[in-house]
C-alpha cells in the first residue's frame, strides 16, 4: 500500500515538473529569442538608455514614449476621479443600482477594440474639432477601455471594509463628504487604488489597435513603425515595455498579498 | 457638561409598504438615558437614524435643545454616535480614532483629550493599538471615548453590545452607563435586548411597528405593562387560561387583580414566573416536569392539569424538586395583563 502511495507521489511530482517546464519554455523561449536578437546590434541597447541620442536617432520613438507615459498618467487620473467616487457612492446611496453598473463598466471587456474604434471615430471627429488631434486626447477612449478592470480591482477593495458604516461614524463626528473621502474612504482602499492604477498603467502602454486606427501616436504605434527601419531597436524598446508591464504587475501582487496578511491578521 | 433636551415629533418613515416610524413621538429630557426597546423591524433604529440625520423623516420633526434641525445633515447635527457594526477606521490607531472629531472641530491639544476619553473607557496603555489588534469589546470602547470626545449635544447608542459575548456586554453595559451619569449627556440607546435596555435607562420605550406603545421607568414597564405585547415582550410570563370577574382575573384557583378591564369572560392571563410559587406537597395539584438551573435562580416547569406554568425558584431549592415531584402552585396576587 505504501509502495502504491509512494509511486503515485513521484508520478504527480515529474508531471508537476513537467508542465512547469513546458510553460517556462513556452513563455520563457520568445523573451530569449528577443534578448539574442535585440543584441546583434551592440549599439541598441546603449542607444535605449541614452535618451538625448534615442530622441535624435528615433524621434517616433520618443515622441511614441512620451506620449504613452502621458496617456499611461492621465487615463490612471482621469479613471481615478470617476471611478473611486462613483463607487463609493453607489455603495453608500444607490446600492440597487450596484449590478448595472458593474454591468456598464464590464462592457468594453466584451466589445472588441476594433468594433470599439468604429463607435469612436465620430466622437472623435467632434474630439478634433474641439481639442485638437494630440494623442493625449486618447485618453477618453482609454478610460474606457480600463474601466472593467478598474472597477473590479476598486469594488474588490470597498467589499473588503464597511464603507457605509465608516462614512456614517465619520458624518456623525461632523465631516463633510470630502472629508469622508479622503480622510476615511481612500487610506482604507488605498491598495486597491494602486491595483487600479497598476493595471491602467500596464493596459495603456500595451495598446495598440485604438491608437493606430484613430491616427495617434503611442509606443506600440512608434514600435510597430520602428519595426520596419530598425528591427532590433523595435524588439529592444517592445521587451523593455514587457518588462516594464512585467514589474508593474509583481507589484500590484505584492500589494495585494500585504493586504491579503493584513486582513488574516485581524481575524 | 449638561444634557439637552430632545423631542421628537410625528415622526413618518416608509419603507416601500412598511411603516418604519408611524407618527412617532418621544421627549428625552435633558441628560435622560432613554433605551428603545422592541423585535427586529419595530423601528428603534430607524428613530435613532432619524435623530442622528442619517435617515430623512418622510414628515416630523426633531428638535434638539429647542432647536429644529429636521433639515440639517447629520455632519451638522453635533451628535456622537456608537454601531453595532465596528466603525472604528481600519487605518488609524486608537488615540487618532479618538483625535478625528477633535481634528475637524479644532480643538487644542486633541491628543490630551482623546488620552483623557481612553482613560475614562478604561483604556489607558492602548492609544497605539489598531483596531485590528484589539478585541469586540475594546474597539466598541474606543468607538464610545470617540463618540464622547466630541462633547456632542446628544449621545446614540446604536446597539453598540450586540456583537459582544455575554461577559463582556455586561460589563460594558454596566461602564456606559457609568460613564453617561458622570458627564450627564442626553443618551438614546436602541437595543432589542430588554435585560440590557432595563438595567441602564432612566426610562425604557417599548416600541411596535413604528410606534412606542409604552415609555415608562424599567419598573413600571416590568410591573405594569401597558399592554399584552409589552407584558410578552419584556421578561418571561406564563399564558395562563382564566375567568374574567370583574377586576380580577381567576386563574388556577387564584383570584388576581387585572391591570386593565377586560370586556370578555374568558381571557389568558400573563402570569410572571417570579410570581409563581412551587412547593413539595403530597397532595399537590401540579406535577414537576423539567428543572433548569441557571445559576443562583433556577427554573422549574410544572405541569397542572393540561397548562404547563413556569416558576422561578431559589436555585439550593432544586434538590426538593426532582422531575416527578407532586407540587402545590401559588401565584402572588399581584396585578397581570391579559393576551
Amino acid at each position: 500500500m505504501a509502495g502504491v502511495i509512494a509511486r503515485r507521489a513521484r508520478k504527480q511530482r515529474v508531471f508537476r515538473w513537467a508542465v512547469l517546464a513546458v510553460l517556462g519554455v513556452f513563455f520563457l523561449l520568445p523573451l530569449v529569442a528577443m534578448v539574442e536578437f535585440s543584441t546583434r546590434d551592440a549599439n541598441t541597447w546603449s542607444l535605449l538608455v541614452d535618451w538625448p541620442r534615442l530622441s535624435e536617432t528615433y524621434p517616433d520613438l520618443s515622441d511614441g514614449i512620451v506620449a504613452s507615459l502621458l496617456q499611461a498618467a492621465l487615463t490612471a487620473v482621469l479613471m481615478l476621479v470617476l471611478l473611486v467616487p462613483t463607487a463609493v457612492w453607489v455603495r453608500l446611496r444607490l446600492p440597487r443600482l450596484r449590478r448595472l453598473v458593474e454591468f456598464l463598466c464590464l462592457l468594453p471587456l466584451t466589445i472588441p477594440a476594433i468594433v470599439l474604434v468604429v463607435g469612436l471615430a465620430p466622437v472623435y471627429a467632434w474630439v478634433n474639432y474641439f481639442l485638437g488631434g494630440s494623442s493625449v486626447t486618447l485618453v477618453f477612449a482609454y478610460t474606457i477601455l480600463v474601466l472593467p478592470y478598474a472597477y473590479r480591482a476598486i469594488d474588490a477593495g470597498l467589499s473588503a471594509i464597511d464603507v457605509k458604516t465608516l462614512a456614517e461614524a465619520a458624518r456623525s463626528m461632523g465631516s463633510g463628504w470630502a472629508t469622508v473621502m479622503g480622510k476615511v474612504v481612500l487610506p482604507n482602499i488605498r491598495s486597491a487604488v494602486l491595483s487600479a492604477a497598476f493595471l491602467t498603467v500596464a493596459l495603456v502602454l500595451g495598446e495598440y489597435t485604438i491608437a493606430s486606427l484613430l491616427n495617434r501616436t503611442n509606443l506600440q504605434v512608434a514600435i510597430a513603425f520602428l519595426g520596419k527601419s530598425s528591427a532590433t531597436m523595435s524588439v529592444a524598446v517592445s521587451l523593455t515595455a514587457l518588462l516594464l508591464a512585467f514589474v508593474l504587475l509583481l507589484l500590484l501582487s505584492l500589494f495585494g498579498e500585504r493586504r491579503k496578511s493584513r486582513k488574516e491578521s485581524t481575524s | 457638561m449638561t444634557g439637552v433636551a430632545v423631542h421628537l415629533k410625528g415622526l413618518r418613515r416608509t419603507f416601500g409598504s412598511v411603516h418604519a416610524l408611524d407618527n412617532l413621538d418621544l421627549s428625552i429630557a435633558p441628560g435622560e438615558f432613554i433605551a428603545l426597546l422592541g423585535p427586529s423591524g419595530c423601528g428603534k433604529t430607524t428613530a435613532l437614524r432619524v435623530l442622528a440625520g442619517l435617515e430623512d423623516a418622510d414628515s416630523g420633526e426633531v428638535l434638539v435643545g429647542g432647536k429644529d434641525v429636521t433639515a440639517l445633515p447629520a455632519n451638522k447635527r453635533d451628535m456622537g454616535m456608537v454601531f453595532q457594526a465596528y466603525s472604528l477606521f481600519p487605518h488609524l490607531s486608537a488615540l487618532d480614532n479618538v483625535k478625528f472629531g477633535l481634528k475637524l472641530r479644532g480643538r487644542k491639544a486633541p491628543a490630551n483629550r482623546a488620552g483623557d476619553m481612553l482613560d475614562l473607557v478604561g483604556l489607558t496603555g492602548f492609544e497605539n493599538r489598531f483596531p485590528h489588534q484589539m478585541s469586540g469589546g475594546q474597539q466598541q470602547r474606543v468607538a464610545l471615548a470617540r463618540a464622547l470626545a466630541i462633547e456632542p449635544s446628544v449621545l446614540l447608542l446604536d446597539e453598540p453590545l450586540s456583537a459582544l459575548d455575554a461577559k463582556v456586554r455586561v460589563q460594558l453595559r454596566d461602564e456606559i452607563r457609568r460613564i453617561q451619569t458622570e458627564i450627564g449627556t442626553t443618551t438614546l440607546f436602541v437595543t432589542h435586548d430588554q435585560e440590557e435596555a432595563l438595567a441602564v435607562a432612566d426610562r425604557v420605550g417599548v416600541m411596535r411597528a413604528g410606534r412606542l406603545e409604552q415609555l415608562a421607568t424599567p419598573a413600571e414597564i416590568y410591573q405594569a405593562p401597558a399592554s399584552a405585547f409589552v407584558a410578552e415582550f419584556v421578561g418571561l410570563s406564563n399564558r395562563l387560561p382564566g375567568t374574567v370577574a370583574g377586576e380580577h382575573i381567576e386563574v388556577l384557583g387564584h383570584r388576581l387583580p387585572l391591570i386593565a378591564p377586560s370586556a370578555s369572560a374568558e381571557a389568558t392571563a400573563l402570569v410572571r414566573p417570579e410570581s409563581v410559587t412551587v412547593e413539595p406537597h403530597d397532595e399537590g395539584e401540579g406535577r414537576v416536569v423539567t428543572t433548569s438551573f441557571l445559576g443562583p435562580i433556577s427554573k422549574v416547569t410544572v405541569a397542572v392539569g393540561e397548562v404547563l406554568v413556569v416558576a422561578q425558584i431559589a436555585s439550593d431549592r432544586l434538590a426538593t424538586l426532582p422531575a416527578g415531584a407532586p407540587v402545590r402552585v401559588t401565584l402572588a396576587p399581584s396585578p397581570v395583563a391579559l393576551a
